[in-house]
């Protein structure tokens, strides 16, 4: 009875009404973006031009670009050099304003501050910062380390931008370890105290494994967002990515490969590609590293 | 709570050990020992100081008049003169009283479009029957996985064959009904008691009426998250618009900020000064409705 009711008063059409806008933004701005980019990486389609079939040229081409192979270099050492200090950093740090002491709340909200800032605006304070004439040089001189070219040799910019996505991304993260550290009983701690652990056995043997689900969690999203890494670099580095686009990653080279008006559209389409096929891969391997764990 | 927690806060204190010192208890209400708080403080301070440091040291650079050395080895931490000067200079160099209210535009439509289409798609999803109703809510999935960087380029075709490329609309037409915001919404539907729509039924009511006086009254904090990370996302965007805008009198405040940044480099006080008018609102914001932008982080992780 109360289905037949339901059907009268619903017009057959009104659930496609309240899904259509919805649907139209995602179909026509995402959906479509995305098979219209797995189509043209097969094309030599420019922004003003329409492409040709071309195969497997633009795939091939990318085989024999350095830039190419300096991007996903540079994409895959931020994964490498991000994401491990992700995973741990935030996990103290949430330990350190987990108790309930007076003040705390301020401290948890100024933690979370450069997560709210825009990554241009954290970018070019740490630009300044990071200057061969800025504050973090004038802090080293003044206890005789010397000034170091954080922003002029290619590594330490690649470490320099680095650091600074962590640090964007500590608060994040932070906040997201609270909501598992809730969950731990505090039995257990008290079990381990008992049992005469001290607190960094505890660490080990009780809230690690008590949050490693959430560490694989943050392991998957900071790594995705790692290799995907574009603001950051581009700012500190500049548009052309540093010394001989050396810092360059793999989306600031489909941006700078596939915009403007001479953008070459197949190409960074295939470039693209390869940020696709990288995200999933990563996020099938930290999921499965996660179900091994369990098993 | 277990039982034992129970026993635990309401045991009275032992007469005669009275402390002298502030009593500080944990979540637990157990006391913190003095030694310990004093390195849990230290701690937080050392943090602090590496977090909100870097947006103070900025804030005291764009407040130093031109004479004044900010190079200086050791380092003052406060401007010697204060002065608003570098922020005129700023408005004299680039419009970005224009481009505040570009970004401000920019981001009230990416809140109205995401708060209005993902709640009526969401609630479609959650409490509508149709055929296609699992399709639909895989199409939403499916585009919450997909990379933003990696269809800016299709994205960018995509706008000039509409003709909205270099247009403030096309800045938010991308975004404007974000997959992840109607999955929020979905379950935030989905997560209400049945019985009061189902009354409402028996009393008459149609679907739209359901919708805006029974369902959607009862969602306002989940509507709250999406409305600030709507804001957020739009005010803080950097790659989409560098893409979609070239003509510099079009452009939102990060552009504006990158656009200052790659002209006047050298110029430390006056970037400063544009980050700051650049962020403040946002912080701003954020020290208002701190709870929504922590509920929105625990959401967020758990279905992302």
């Amino acid at each position: 009875m109360a289905v037949s009711v339901r059907i009268r008063r619903q017009l057959p059409t009104s659930p496609w009404l309240f899904a259509a806008p919805g649907l139209l933004v995602t179909g026509a701005f995402v959906l479509y973006p995305f098979v219209s980019t797995l189509v043209n990486s097969f094309t030599d389609r420019r922004t003003l031009l329409p492409g040709r079939f071309v195969g497997l040229a633009n795939f091939r081409e990318l085989l024999h670009d350095d830039m190419f192979w300096t991007g996903l270099r540079n994409s895959t050492l931020y994964i490498a050099g991000v994401v491990p200090a992700l995973v741990v950093l935030p996990l103290l740090l949430a330990l350190l304003v987990q108790k309930n002491i007076p003040g705390i709340t301020f401290f948890r909200s100024a933690f979370y501050t450069p997560v709210v800032a825009s990554i241009v605006v954290v970018g070019l304070i740490w630009v300044w910062l990071l200057d061969e004439r800025g504050l973090v040089n004038s802090l080293l001189e003044t206890i005789g380390i010397g000034r170091v070219g954080f922003l002029s040799d290619q590594w330490l910019l690649l470490l320099s931008a680095m650091a600074v996505t962590v640090w964007k991304g500590l608060g994040y993260y932070m906040v997201i370890y609270l909501a598992a550290l809730a969950n731990v009983p505090r039995e257990l701690h008290e079990a381990a105290s008992v049992d005469g652990a001290g607190p960094v056995r505890r660490f080990f043997s009780v809230t690690v494994p008590a949050v490693r689900s959430t560490m694989v969690l943050v392991a998957a999203l900071s790594s995705v967002a790692a290799f995907k890494v574009f603001s950051e670099v581009y700012l500190m580095a500049g548009p052309t990515g540093g010394p001989a686009g050396e810092d360059t990653t793999l989306v600031m080279l489909v941006q700078r490969t596939g915009t403007g008006l001479t953008g070459r559209v197949g190409y960074a389409s295939a470039l693209s590609v390869v940020v696709f096929a990288v995200t999933v891969a990563l996020m099938l391997l930290v999921l499965r590293a996660d179900r091994r764990d369990e098993s | 709570m277990s039982a034992l927690d129970v026993r635990q806060r309401v045991r009275p204190e032992p007469p005669g050990t009275a402390r002298r010192e502030p009593r500080v208890t944990d979540e637990h209400g157990r006391r913190v020992r003095a030694g310990e708080l004093a390195w849990r403080y230290l701690l937080l301070l050392a943090v602090l100081a590496l977090t909100v440091g870097p947006f103070l040291w900025q804030l005291s650079t764009s407040l130093r008049g031109p004479t004044e050395d900010i190079y200086h080895s050791p380092p003052s931490f406060l401007p010697a003169r204060p002065t608003l000067h570098n922020y005129t200079r700023v408005a004299d160099t680039i419009p970005v009283w224009d481009y505040a209210l570009n970004s401000l535009k920019v981001a009230t439509a990416n809140i109205v479009t995401n708060c209005v289409g993902s709640a009526l798609a969401g609630y479609a999803l959650a409490r509508l029957r149709f055929p296609g109703r699992r399709v639909t809510t895989l199409v939403f999935v499916l585009a919450m996985l997909v990379p933003v960087e990696g269809i800016v380029i299709a994205q960018f075709t995509t706008m000039r064959e509409l003709g909205l490329n270099n247009t403030l609309i096309g800045v938010v037409l991308p975004g404007a009904v974000g997959a992840m915001n109607v999955l929020l919404m979905r379950n935030a539907f989905r997560g209400l008691p049945y019985e009061i729509e189902e009354a409402a039924y028996v009393d008459g009511a149609d679907v739209w009426q359901r919708f805006l006086r029974i369902a959607l009254p009862s969602v306002k904090g989940t509507l709250a998250v999406v409305a600030i990370f709507a804001f957020m996302g739009a005010w803080d965007d950097f790659l989409w618009p560098l893409i979609v805008l070239s003509d510099p009198s079009k452009f939102t405040l990060t552009i504006g900020l990158n656009y200052l940044h790659g002209t006047f480099a050298d110029d430390e006080r006056l970037v400063a000064a544009g980050t700051v008018i650049a962020v403040a609102p946002l912080i701003a914001l954020f020290a208002c409705l701190q709870r929504y932008f922590f509920r929105g982080v625990g959401e967020g992780a758990v279905k992302g």
